[in-house]
């Protein structure tokens, strides 16, 4: 460093460079500058998510009954579980990475290694839970019908049990003609065909007596309205449009696609920082290794990358609250 | 580079002998907290659940109570916030509470009155 600074012979004065305002280091400042700037952005998109929210508060999709699958166990409705150990996971991360910046402190190599390796397997684990939990909401599981106004309506039978939409829709034959990007000037690929179609869910509504429909709009206990047979006939027949399966960012089988919008994006953002978190990590993991820090006489580094892990997990601690439990 | 770390959490009544005791002494603290939120949104209790303050259910206000003092444990402790000097911590801290709040404040109440406008398809005043 000494050879690219000029000199400016008032080393040692309040001006004269060389301090270290509110006695951080350049680096760790510039690390908190970004943090607090990275909280504002993420703080952003919550406060967006809640301005959602609160414009449709009285059919927001209920996290519980979205999220409850647990690798392996399937068909075992588990809300919850899943997210609480990814929480777990990423705290524990945070752990091993604080021991790391406490082991550079008193200059052990050996132990800032090992902490350090536990902090990238931990962040693989998180990132690819969440890839999971992606793929299960983006498959869905019963599938619903969304209305002519754009509103999704989802299956009961008269127990209140949800039905899956395969598990009574008529099997039409039809023949589909597919337009090829070959027979045309003017091409669009289709979109993607649900498996079954408006009018084979239909059918198979009509056909069984004991099938009813819920609205996402609450009553006053704040359950699902499930409409009576005929009301559910109604629904079906006038306001009926097409199949949903799954959730992307046009359809919601869960409810109000914002849900999903926000879903991707927050959690999609949050895992591109873990992402990002874990590059890092690697990176400076790999300069432990070799001495860099061993040969500097520092670990601010390692305590450099720590400040953004542990912000990874303290937004971690926000969108499990704001999505899931609250 | 704070060599010295302040080795007591909860206000002083807690100390630890080491810096690596007081990490895993936060870690268990955490731990019981997030055990304590999945726990109450698994059950739900009925209580919490029917009785609000300030509009909001005792639910969700003990849940976001409990992210607030995590959020302080990882910021205090992992990211050694309270090693550093006052003033990094409140240019820190105060600027985020400030601009988040008034953020949040905004958006819902505008967020409600949309709701509102939907719910009653009238238009009050200036939408």
């Amino acid at each position: 460093m000494d050879t690219t600074v000029a000199k400016t012979g008032t080393e040692g004065k309040t001006w004269g460079g060389g301090n270290k305002p509110l006695n951080a280091s350049y680096g760790k400042m510039m690390m908190w500058f970004f943090i607090v700037s990275d909280a504002l952005t993420f703080s952003g998109f919550i406060a967006a998510y809640g301005f959602s929210r609160f414009k449709f508060i009285d059919a927001w999709p209920i996290a519980d009954e979205v999220f409850t699958h647990v690798p392996f166990l399937h068909g075992v409705p588990a809300p919850m579980y899943y997210v609480a150990f990814m929480t777990f996971i990423l705290i524990f991360s945070s752990v091993t990475m604080v021991l790391a910046v406490d082991a550079g402190h008193k200059m052990q190599q050996k132990k800032v290694i090992w902490y350090m390796f536990f902090t990238i397997i931990g962040g693989a684990i998180f990132v690819g839970s969440q890839a999971w939990e992606w793929a299960t909401f983006i498959k869905g599981d019963y599938g619903a019908v969304e209305t002519k106004g754009g509103k999704i309506i989802q299956f009961l039978d008269t127990e209140g049990k949800r039905v899956a939409i395969a598990d009574f829709a008529e099997k039409i034959p039809t023949a589909r003609n597919v337009h090829e990007e070959s027979n045309g000037v003017w091409y669009e690929a289709e979109e993607t065909q649900t498996t079954f179609s408006f009018e084979e869910v239909k059918a198979g509504f009509l056909a069984n007596d004991n099938l009813l429909v819920r609205t996402q709009y609450y009553d006053e206990n704040g359950e699902p309205t499930v409409l009576s047979r005929e009301e559910s006939i109604e629904k079906i027949v006038n306001d009926g449009k097409l199949v949903v399966e799954g959730a992307n960012l046009k359809h919601n089988e869960y409810g109000h696609p914002l849900f999903a919008d926000f879903f991707f994006f927050i959690t999609g953002f949050h895992g591109f920082h873990v992402l990002t978190g874990v590059l890092i990590n690697i990176i400076i993991f790999f300069n432990v290794i070799i001495g860099t820090y061993e040969r500097r006489g520092s670990y601010e580094m390692v305590e450099k990358v720590g400040l953004y892990w542990h912000f990874v997990d303290l937004v971690w601690v926000f969108v499990f609250t704001f999505f899931y439990l609250v | 580079m704070a060599h010295e770390h302040k080795l007591a959490i909860f206000r002083g009544t807690l100390k630890f002998k080491s810096n690596i005791a007081k990490i895993w002494g936060v870690f268990v603290f955490l731990s019981i907290v997030t055990i304590i939120e999945v726990a109450l949104g698994i059950l739900k209790p009925e209580f919490l659940l029917e009785n609000r303050f300030l509009a909001m259910k005792y639910l969700n206000w003990i849940f976001i109570i409990l992210t607030l003092v995590k959020a302080y444990y990882i910021t205090w402790d992992f990211m050694h916030m309270r090693d550093e000097k006052s003033s990094l911590r409140r240019a820190v801290v105060w600027t985020g509470v400030f601009l988040i709040c008034y953020l949040i404040l905004i958006l819902l109440i505008e967020g409600d009155y949309i709701y509102e406008v939907y719910k009653s398809n009238y238009v009050k005043f200036d939408f």
